[in-house]
């Protein structure tokens, strides 16, 4: 590997938890294990570690490559690493894969104990708040009672923002990017539109699938093209297919016809081949559900009261699927409770995909704030 | 609270021998007051303040680079365009709002001036007197005034809203305001005699009547 800034050869671990895990929905996980990576060095303090939460399809595998020809390292590798904006010779950095996952942590593809057959439709509805108590038990696991910071990117910044309120001694520093306080209406619709592509589609079983030796599909991709099309703008999607014909030539036919649509059945293909559809019912869902503000009457000043973090906030110009206007909700109730909090709102052409884009700026800003710490 | 590296201290205190108006400005800040700067570049009023009083406080700025360098000097920064207001702010919830060498830049003057009035329970502006001497004798000459205090030529100026402290005055009485407390300068030195004619900065203190 040529990269002197990468993270080099990593491995997964798995941490198991015998203690019961009391769900928000209700219902008890008996047991469970939490796959995760770790880079860098934990100092004899424990005090330079730091948390990368995962957005919908993310998983532990953050930075590095598990073998030299490894196509693709982990999914934030741009961001993190030695020498990188979060620098790998100064914090100790963990990625961990959600409950309800489907890369490794127990979740719906995961055996049940109890029945021997995979979790399936039985496998609860996980929220944010859960993921934070379950990360929360693996930081104890390893003897980190404070994160020097805790990052995370849409579904991410949800999680470090929970942080923050779960438990707000054990944050120093949240990095909430390309989030939100809740999600609007429009931005539950497409998760539903997903929801019922995965759920219409004949080979879905009610969740059961597993068993009967087929996935479906059809309505993964369905669901990721989907997906794809809120996580860019208008303008890069412009800019990358425009009206772009794949032939040079239209056919009159409903196969492929433009760029577009080549790159979003690629994405739909590749996506549902790999990921689990059980999962993304439970992500969009946690998506959807959370809603710090919820229990104060819809106050959300009222619900940060509790944190203590310095927070740096982040969001990009272009991003309509957790535009700017929803951080600067949570900027207004940092504010209000007088806390430490530094807000960017980046130019970028990406979309909501742009917080996982190398731009300088963006990675300066970044880096700026963690050398501070 | 953020690490403050040590060449950002030396920085602010650099910033405030370069900037005369920062040790006017602090003269009327109680230590410990929550503070917002709008328009606070790379936030060194802020961190001279912070230094000299151990002021609490948030810039406000709209340029990449000051943001940037306003992270790299540990200063709690919004982005954000005044131009738009500052309803992010809640009404009263700063002690004292700041408009350093700003206010002949913006477009929204008087909301903006207004919108200080609702967030602070105090307001610090400074701006350039359009009506110094040498300014007059420019223009009584023909020619735009361009000088230290308005480093500009009229094709690229920032400046959109050049006032006379006469001018200010007429304006705060027109709008409700109660002016606490003003002082005018010429090159660091406080001017008493003739302000709008030899002041060639001037300094207010003011809230809402």
């Amino acid at each position: 590997m040529s990269d002197t800034h990468s993270v080099g050869i990593v491995a997964p671990q798995t941490a198991h938890f015998s203690e019961p895990l009391a769900l928000k929905c209700g219902a008890v996980l008996p047991e469970y294990d939490l796959v995760y990576e770790t880079y860098g060095t934990l100092n004899a303090e424990k005090s330079n570690a730091v948390l990368i939460c995962h957005a919908l399809s993310g998983t532990h595998h953050v930075a590095g490559k598990y073998r030299e020809d490894d196509k693709y390292p982990g999914w934030w590798d741009n961001m993190i690493g030695p020498g990188k904006p979060l620098d790998t010779n100064r914090f100790f950095v963990i990625g961990v894969n959600n409950l309800g996952g489907c890369a490794g942590s127990t979740g719906p593809k995961t055996i049940n104990p109890a029945t021997g057959k995979p979790w399936g439709s039985g496998f609860p509805i996980v929220t944010v708040e859960d993921w934070v108590t379950s990360q929360a038990r693996l930081a104890d696991s390893l003897g980190i009672k404070q994160f020097a910071a805790i990052v995370g990117g849409s579904l991410g910044g949800m999680q470090a923002l929970q942080w923050t309120l779960s438990y707000p001694d054990r944050v120093k520093n949240a990095l909430v990017i390309a989030a939100a306080p809740n999600l609007t209406a429009q931005n539950m619709a497409f998760n539903e539109v997903a929801r019922q592509a995965i759920i219409t589609d004949p080979e879905f079983h009610d969740g059961d699938y597993y068993e009967h030796g087929v996935v479906p599909r059809r309505g993964l991709r369905i669901a990721r093209m989907l997906g794809h099309i809120t996580y860019l703008s208008d303008d890069a999607m412009g800019a990358k297919f425009g009206r772009k014909l794949k032939h040079g030539e239209v056919k009159y036919s409903f196969d492929v016809e433009f760029e577009m649509e080549s790159y979003l059945r690629y994405q739909g293909d590749k996506f549902a081949g790999e990921f689990d559809a059980n999962t993304y019912l439970r992500m969009t869902r946690a998506l959807d559900y959370f809603d710090p503000a919820a229990d104060f009457g819809g106050d959300l000043s009222a619900a940060l009261k509790r944190a203590k973090a310095d927070f740096l906030v982040v969001s990009f110009t272009s991003d309509w699927r957790f535009s700017p206007a929803r951080s600067r909700e949570i900027v207004k109730a940092l504010l209000d409770n007088e806390l430490a909090v530094t807000y960017a709102e980046l130019e970028a052409a990406h979309g909501h995909d742009a917080f996982l884009m190398p731009d300088k700026h963006y990675h300066d800003v970044v880096r700026a704030y963690l050398e501070n710490l | 609270m953020t690490h403050v590296p040590a060449q950002a201290h030396q920085h602010f205190a650099e910033a405030a021998t370069e900037r005369r108006d920062f040790a006017a400005i602090a003269r009327w800040i109680a230590p410990g007051s929550k503070v917002l700067d709008l328009g606070c570049g790379d936030g060194s009023l802020l961190g001279y303040l912070r230094d000299t009083l151990n002021v609490r406080g948030y810039g406000v700025e709209k340029e990449d680079a000051n943001v940037l360098a306003c992270v790299k000097n540990g200063i709690n920064v919004i982005q954000m365009n005044l131009e738009e207001g500052l309803s992010g702010f809640e009404a009263n919830s700063f002690d004292v709002v700041i408009l350093s060498q700003t206010l002949q830049a913006v477009y929204q003057t008087e909301g903006i001036v207004l919108e200080m009035l609702r967030v602070g329970k105090e307001v610090i502006v400074t701006f350039p007197n359009f009506g110094y001497w040498k300014h007059r004798l420019n223009i009584a000459a023909g020619r735009m005034p361009v000088s230290k205090s308005l480093p500009y030529q009229w094709y690229d100026t920032p400046n959109v809203h050049m006032c006379t402290i006469r001018d200010f005055d007429v304006f705060c009485e027109g709008h409700g305001i109660q002016v606490k407390e003003r002082l005018v300068m010429a090159d660091g030195k406080e001017v008493d005699f003739m302000p709008n004619l030899l002041g060639n900065l001037a300094m207010y203190r003011f809230q809402t009547a």
